[in-house]
């Protein structure tokens, strides 16, 4: 029913196959401690987006190509919107707290 | 093909993208509600009021193993979409029963992880920061498992009605919802398990 192209087996199987390699690094560095936890941490995040970017391209076929400009335009609103929520949020809570932490 | 039957076909497939971009604006609105309770976890996530912490409580093994389960449960749906694509029925209701399988042993092992914290006194009123991670981690759970009732009707609907145009319509919506939530695990054993563990 989908026309899109590249929604073929092979496009699930590499999607698999990255989001294996992109969870195992973080998991593999956390058992082993094999960097220090600000290091770490940085590892995670880039591994967490470069993932979510992988399932969104080879599960949910998000294209530049054949996905609805409406669809692409309601995932931009949504990062500004999360950006300026969880954004302002932190900005609010972490100001607070060193301020009572004074 | 005649010129009604091209008709209705464009029809059928206008009704299915409406349908779509709207099932994909609940979809958006759920990231927010996801992204806001990743960020109420963070700010709380110190606050355990003397209890016991992540590096306490959390076990690596079994995120992990959730992990596994919800990766392979979406690799398996793809596997169901395309036979639905090809029009294989039998292919389609076998492919929907692993996926229900893998995210069952999810939902099971999710409870038993939260049974077993709230036993040892670790439940959500513990701290704030145990009231954060069960909300955040058990919206996701009810999620998973109105996802796994879904399924199920969808298993019924190939049964008893084939592979028509608004059945495989469900099935790509049910698709996208299923996917998504393996994309709100990411961020889970990013932002939960493996910072509490480091």
């Amino acid at each position: 029913m989908q026309n899109h192209s590249g929604h073929d087996l092979r496009s699930y199987l590499i999607g698999f196959v990255l989001a294996v390699v992109l969870t195992a690094i973080p998991f593999y560095v956390v058992i082993t401690h094999a960097l220090p936890p600000s290091r770490a941490m940085i590892l995670i995040g880039v591994a967490a987006i470069l993932q979510i970017l992988v399932h969104l391209k080879f599960f949910l076929h998000i294209n530049f190509t054949t996905t609805p400009k409406e669809n692409l335009l309601a995932i931009v609103f949504t990062v500004v919107l999360i950006f300026i929520m969880v954004g302002g949020s932190f900005w609010i809570m972490f100001d607070l707290h060193q301020r009572m932490a004074v | 093909m005649s010129a009604a039957a091209t008709a209705h076909d464009s029809e059928a497939a206008q009704t299915h993208e409406q349908r779509a971009l709207g099932f994909w604006l609940y979809l958006m609105g759920d990231a927010v509600i996801f992204a806001l309770l990743f960020a109420t976890y963070v700010i709380m996530v110190n606050n355990t009021d003397g209890g016991p912490a992540g590096r306490d409580l959390f076990d690596l093994r079994n995120a992990a193993i959730e992990t596994a389960l919800l990766l392979v449960s979406s690799t398996t749906f793809g596997f169901a979409s395309l036979s639905a694509r090809t029009g294989n029925r039998g292919a389609v209701l076998f492919w929907l029963l692993v996926t229900f399988g893998l995210g069952a042993a999810f939902v099971s092992l999710e409870i038993r992880e939260f049974a077993g914290m709230i036993a040892a006194g670790a439940g959500p009123d513990r701290s704030g920061f145990l009231s954060a991670f069960f909300t955040l981690v058990g919206t996701h759970g009810l999620h998973v498992s109105v996802g796994l009732v879904w399924i199920l009707i969808m298993c019924g609907q190939v049964m008893m009605k084939g592979l028509s145009v608004p059945v495989v319509s469900r099935l790509f919506r049910l698709g996208l919802f299923w996917h998504f939530l393996d994309i709100a695990w990411v961020g889970i054993f990013s932002i939960v398990y493996l910072p509490g563990l480091l």
